[in-house]
C-alpha cells in the first residue's frame, strides 16, 4: 500500500474511533445536567442518583473522547500536510477558535463539577455542568464549519501565486461560520447525538427497570429507572423527529451541491425522473453501474430526498455515469481524462441505508416504551429488556455510517468544488493533499500503533461502561454511616 | 500593527501556557510511581492535578490549532516532519489520559498499579520529547524546498543529535521540578515535607541542566544578541527556585519556576527569529514568520477572536484555581471509590436482603 491509502485508512479509523465517543458526550452532557437541575430544584434523592449514575458513565466516555481528540488535532499536518497548505489559511481558524471557545470551556468545568460537589454553591456547581454541555456542543459547531467548508468551499478564493487557497476578505469567514452546509450538518449532527444519548439513557432505564422489578425492587423501578426512562424517552422522540427534518433538508442540499453523492447513495447509473428509494440491491456494486439490479423499492422516494418531488420532470436525479462524464470533461485540463470521480458505490449504498435504517431500533423502544411505561407502570417483561439491550449501540452505528456516507460520498475530492457559486481551483483531490515527506512505513507504523491502542482501550472502556452500569445506584446508606465525610460528597473523585 | 510577528509572539504565549501549565502536571506524573510511598500519598498527588489537567492540556490544542490557522507552511511542514515523535506524544498522552481518568474507577490494586505506570510513563515521554523538538526549532533541521513548499526531509534520526537530547533532558529537568514544587504547594503534612526536600535537590539539577543547554544554544544557534535577555532571567529565576525552595517559601518556588519555563520559550522563540523553522541546510531555505504566515484577513479574524476569548479563558481557569485553592491533607483521602471488578455490589446486597 501507499502513503495515500494507509493515511486514509488511519484517518478513517481513528475519526470514526473518535465519532463513536463523541455523540454520546454531546448528547449525554445535556441530559446530565437536566437530572441534575432536576435535583437542584425539586430536592428529590432520585435526580441525584440519576445524576451520579449518568455522570459516572459521562466520565468514562469523556476521558476516551478527549484523549482520541487530540489525534485529530495533530493528524492534519501529519498525513495530510499539502492539504494543510492548501486549506490552512481558512480551515485552521476553526479549529482554533474550536480549542478557545469549546474546549477550554469543556474541560475546566468538568474538572469543577467533578471536584466542586462540596466546594462550590448549589447553583454554581449546576451551572458547571450546563457550561460542559454548552461547551461540547460549541465545539461541534467549530469542527463541522471546518468539515462543511471541505464539503463545499464558500469565502474563499484561490491564489495563483502560491497556488492555495485563501479567506476572501474579513467577510469570506462570515460565509465560513454561515455555509447552509455548515447549517444543515450541525442539526443533523446535534440531532442525531440527542438520538444517541436519549437511546442509551432510555435503553439503559428501561433495563434496569425491568431487572429491579423482577428482584422485588418495584420502589426503585418505579421512582428511578422510570424517571430516568422517561427523560431517555422524551429526548428520543424529540431528537428522532429532528434527525428526518434536517435530514431531508440535509438531502436536499446534497442534490445542489454534490449531485454525485446523492447519485451514488442509490446506486443510480442512469439519469431517471421519480428514482426510487431501493431497500435491497443485489449484484456488483463496485463502481460499475452494469450488473446492479434493485430488488424492492419505494417508488419515488430517492428523488424526493434530493429535489422534492416524488415524479415529473423536476424530480430528475442524473446518473452516476453522466456525472462522471460531465466531471471528467470539466477538470479535463487539470487532472487528464482518466480520473475517476464516482465515489466507492458499495459503501456509499450502503452507509446511507444502514444510517437510516438502523434508526428503527429507536423507534421500536420508544413505541415500546412509551407503551409499557405509560402513566406510571412498570413491567417485568423479558423481551423489553433484550429489546433495550439490542437498542443501545444501534444509533451509534448510525451516525458512524453517517459520517462513513459523507466522507466516502465525497471522494476522490478532499476540497470538494463548490458547484453553485464556483470558486475557480478551490478544489482539491485526497491524493493531493496526503503529506510527501511521510514515508509509508512511518504511516503504517502510527496506523498500526494507534489501532492497537484504540483496539485496547476500546475493551477497557466497554469494560467500565458495563461495570457502571450494572453496579446501578447505590443501596440506601446504612444506618452506623456517619453521615457526610468529605468523600460522601467527592465520589467522582479520583 | 504587523500582524504575523504579532502572532508568533501569541503562539509563544500560548506555548508558554501549555509547558508552564502542563508541565506540573507531567512533573506530578513522572513522580507518581517513583515518589510516592503509599497509596494515600498517590491519591493525594493526583488530586492536585485532577481539576485542572485537562484545561491545561487545552492550551496545547490551542497552540496547535493556532499555527495551523495563523502559519499554515509552519503547522504542515513541522507537523510532517516531526511525524514519529509527535505520534510517540500522542501516544503518550493518550494513555496518560485514560490513566489518569480511569485509575479510580476500579477498586484493585493490580488495576491502580497498572494505572499507574501507563500514567508515569506517558508523563515521562512527552516531558523529553517536547524538549527535544524545541531544541530542534533552535539548532536548525534539514529543511529543503521543493515545488515552493518547505518541507523537513531529514527523517526522524536527523532530529536526534547530542544538543536536541540535552534539550530533552532540560525539559524533564524543568517539569520535574515544577511537579515537585507544586506538590510541596498543594499538599500538607508529610507529602509537603518530602516534596519540598526533594524539590531542593531537583531544582539544582535543572538550573545546572538548563544553563548548559541554553549557553550552548546562545552561543551555537542564536543570530540575535537580544536572546541573552530571557537566557539570563532564566538563570536568574532558576537560582531563585534554589534559593526559595530551600527557605520553604514554596509560593515563590513555584512563581519563579514558572518564569523560568517562560523565559525558557521565550530564548527559543528569540533565538530562532526571524525565522519560524531554521534550515540547515540552507539559510536561504529557512521558513520565515512571513513566508509561513497567513493572510491579512485570517490573521485580522484570528486576532479578533483571540483578544475577546483569551482573557475570558485566563479568568475561568484562574478562577478554578482559586476555588481549589486549599492544600490537600491526607484527611480529605476517604477509601477508595472504584467499584470492585466484577462484584456487583447492588445486586449483592438485594440478595442478601432477599434470603
Ligand atoms: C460533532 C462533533 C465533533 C466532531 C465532528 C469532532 N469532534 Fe472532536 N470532540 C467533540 C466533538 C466533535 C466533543 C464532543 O467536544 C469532544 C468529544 C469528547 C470530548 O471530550 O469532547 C471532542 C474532543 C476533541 C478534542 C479534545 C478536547 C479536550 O482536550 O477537551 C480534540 C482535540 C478534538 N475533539 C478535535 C477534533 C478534530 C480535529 C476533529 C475532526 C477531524 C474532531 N474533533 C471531530
Ligand atoms: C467525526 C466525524 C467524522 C467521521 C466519522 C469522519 C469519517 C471519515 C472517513 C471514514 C474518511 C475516510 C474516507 C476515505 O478514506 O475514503 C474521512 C476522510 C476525511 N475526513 Fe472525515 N470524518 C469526520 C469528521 C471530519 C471532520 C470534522 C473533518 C475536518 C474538520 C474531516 C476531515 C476529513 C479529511 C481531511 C479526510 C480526507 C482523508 C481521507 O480521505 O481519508 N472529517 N473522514
Ligand atoms: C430520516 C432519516 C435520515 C435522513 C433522511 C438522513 C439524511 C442524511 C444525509 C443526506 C446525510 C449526508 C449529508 C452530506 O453528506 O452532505 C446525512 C449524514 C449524517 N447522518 Fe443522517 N439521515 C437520517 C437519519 C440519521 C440517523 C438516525 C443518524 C444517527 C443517529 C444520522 C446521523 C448522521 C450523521 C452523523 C451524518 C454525518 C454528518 C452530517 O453530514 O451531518 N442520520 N444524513
Amino acid at each position: 500500500m501507499e502513503a495515500l491509502d494507509l493515511a486514509r485508512w488511519q484517518f478513517g479509523i481513528t475519526t470514526v474511533y473518535h465519532f463513536v465517543l463523541v455523540p454520546l458526550t454531546i448528547g449525554l452532557a445535556p441530559l446530565v445536567a437536566i437530572m441534575h437541575t432536576a435535583w437542584v430544584r425539586t430536592g428529590n434523592e432520585r435526580w441525584l442518583k440519576l445524576t451520579k449514575f449518568f455522570g459516572k458513565l459521562l466520565l468514562i466516555n469523556f476521558a476516551l473522547g478527549v484523549a482520541t481528540g487530540i489525534v485529530q488535532e495533530f493528524q492534519f499536518g501529519m498525513n495530510w500536510s499539502e492539504y494543510s497548505r492548501f486549506v490552512g489559511d481558512i480551515f485552521g481558524a476553526p479549529l482554533a477558535i474550536e480549542a478557545l471557545a469549546a474546549f477550554f470551556l469543556e474541560s475546566t468545568f468538568l474538572g469543577l463539577w467533578i471536584f466542586g460537589w462540596d466546594r462550590l454553591p448549589k447553583k454554581m456547581h449546576l451551572a458547571c455542568i450546563w457550561l460542559v454541555a454548552i461547551g461540547s456542543t460549541v465545539s461541534a459547531y467549530w469542527i463541522l464549519a471546518a468539515n462543511s467548508w471541505m464539503q463545499h468551499p464558500v469565502g474563499a478564493i484561490y491564489n495563483e501565486e502560491t497556488g492555495r487557497a485563501e479567506l476572501d476578505g474579513v467577510g469570506g469567514f462570515f460565509e465560513v461560520i454561515t455555509n447552509n452546509t455548515l447549517i444543515a450538518a450541525f442539526s443533523h449532527t446535534i440531532s442525531s447525538s440527542f438520538l444517541v444519548a436519549g437511546t442509551f439513557v432510555a435503553a439503559i432505564c428501561g433495563w434496569w427497570l425491568v431487572r429491579a422489578h423482577r428482584a422485588g425492587r418495584t420502589d426503585e423501578a418505579r421512582s428511578i429507572w422510570r424517571s430516568g426512562a422517561y427523560v431517555g424517552l422524551i429526548t428520543m422522540v424529540l431528537a428522532g423527529g429532528a434527525v428526518g427534518i434536517t435530514g431531508d433538508y440535509q438531502g436536499k442540499l446534497m442534490y445542489q451541491q454534490q449531485p454525485m453523492k446523492m447519485s451514488a447513495a442509490e446506486a443510480l447509473c442512469e439519469g431517471e425522473e421519480g428514482a426510487a428509494f431501493s431497500l435491497l440491491t443485489i449484484g456488483d456494486l463496485s463502481n460499475d453501474c452494469a450488473g446492479v439490479r434493485h430488488l424492492i423499492q419505494i417508488p419515488g422516494l430517492t428523488s424526493y430526498l434530493g429535489t422534492g418531488s416524488f415524479s415529473g420532470e423536476e424530480s430528475y436525479l442524473p446518473g452516476v455515469d453522466q456525472l462522471q462524464a460531465e466531471a471528467s470533461e470539466k477538470y479535463a485540463d487539470q487532472y487528464g481524462t482518466d480520473q475517476n470521480y464516482t465515489p466507492n458505490l458499495f459503501v456509499t449504498y450502503w452507509s446511507f441505508r444502514l444510517m437510516i435504517g438502523l434508526a428503527g431500533f429507536s423507534a421500536a423502544l420508544a413505541v415500546a416504551g412509551l407503551w409499557l411505561l405509560r402513566k406510571g407502570r412498570v413491567t417485568d417483561s423479558r423481551w423489553f429488556a433484550r429489546l433495550c439491550l439490542v437498542a443501545i449501540p444501534m444509533p451509534f452505528l448510525a451516525s458512524s455510517f453517517g459520517w462513513i456516507f459523507t466522507e466516502m460520498g465525497r471522494q476522490p475530492w478532499v476540497v470538494h468544488p463548490n458547484p453553485a457559486n464556483p470558486v475557480d481551483q478551490v478544489w482539491l483531490l485526497t491524493e493531493q493533499g496526503v503529506s510527501t515527506v511521510v514515508s509509508p512505513w512511518s504511516v503504517l507504523t502510527s496506523m498500526i500503533a494507534f489501532t492497537l491502542l484504540y483496539a485496547g482501550l476500546a475493551v477497557v472502556w466497554f469494560f467500565l461502561m458495563r461495570r457502571y452500569v450494572r453496579e446501578g445506584v447505590e443501596p440506601p446508606k446504612p444506618a452506623t454511616d456517619d453521615g457526610v465525610g468529605p468523600e460522601a460528597t467527592l465520589s467522582f473523585a479520583y | 500593527m504587523d500582524l504575523p510577528l504579532l502572532w508568533f509572539l501569541l503562539i509563544a504565549v500560548l506555548w508558554t501556557g501549555y509547558l508552564v501549565l502542563e508541565g506540573f502536571d507531567f512533573g506530578v506524573g513522572m513522580l507518581l510511581k517513583p515518589f510516592a510511598r503509599d497509596e494515600t500519598e498517590r491519591r493525594m498527588m493526583l488530586r492536585t492535578i485532577g481539576p485542572v489537567w485537562d484545561g491545561n492540556e487545552v492550551w496545547l490544542l490551542t497552540a496547535g490549532g493556532a499555527t495551523f490557522a495563523a502559519f499554515p507552511e509552519w503547522y504542515a511542514t513541522m507537523f510532517s516532519g516531526f511525524y514519529l515523535p509527535l505520534l510517540l506524544i500522542l501516544l503518550a498522552l493518550i494513555v496518560r489520559i485514560c490513566a489518569l481518568e480511569w485509575r479510580g474507577k476500579i477498586n484493585s490494586p493490580v488495576w491502580r498499579n497498572r494505572a499507574d505506570w501507563a500514567h508515569t510513563v506517558g508523563a515521562w515521554v512527552p516531558a523529553v520529547l517536547w524538549g527535544v523538538a524545541f531544541a530542534n526549532l533552535v539548532q536548525g533541521m534539514h529543511i529543503e524546498v521543493i515545488d515552493g513548499n518547505h518541507q523537513l526531509t531529514g527523517g526522524f534520526f536527523s532530529l536526534i543529535t547530542p544538543f536536541t537530547l540535552l534539550g530533552g533532558v532540560t525539559t524533564a529537568a524543568l517539569f520535574v521540578t515544577h511537579g515537585a514544587v507544586f506538590l510541596a504547594l498543594k499538599t500538607d503534612g508529610e507529602l509537603r515535607v518530602r516534596a519540598g526536600l526533594l524539590a531542593q535537590r531537583l531544582s539544582v539539577v535543572s538550573l545546572l541542566v538548563a544553563a548548559v543547554w541554553a549557553v550552548w544554544a546562545q552561543l551555537a544557534f542564536s543570530a540575535n544578541a537580544f536572546s541573552w535577555l530571557p537566557l539570563v532571567v532564566a538563570a536568574l529565576a532558576l537560582v531563585g527556585v534554589v534559593l526559595a525552595t530551600r527557605a520553604g517559601r514554596e509560593g515563590w518556588a513555584f512563581t519563579l519556576n514558572a518564569v523560568a519555563i517562560a523565559a525558557a520559550v521565550a530564548l527559543i522563540f528569540c533565538v530562532m527569529f526571524p525565522n519560524v523553522m531554521p534550515s540547515s541546510l540552507d539559510p536561504a531555505w529557512s521558513l520565515t514568520i512571513d513566508g509561513a504566515s497567513s493572510t491579512q484577513a485570517t490573521l485580522t479574524v484570528m486576532t479578533v477572536i483571540a483578544l475577546i476569548m483569551v482573557p475570558v479563558v485566563l479568568a475561568y481557569q484562574g478562577w478554578t484555581y482559586w476555588v481549589f485553592r486549599q492544600r490537600l491533607t491526607a484527611s480529605h483521602i476517604g477509601p477508595a471509590e472504584g467499584l470492585h471488578p466484577s462484584n456487583v455490589r447492588a445486586f449483592a446486597a438485594q440478595d442478601a436482603q432477599a434470603q
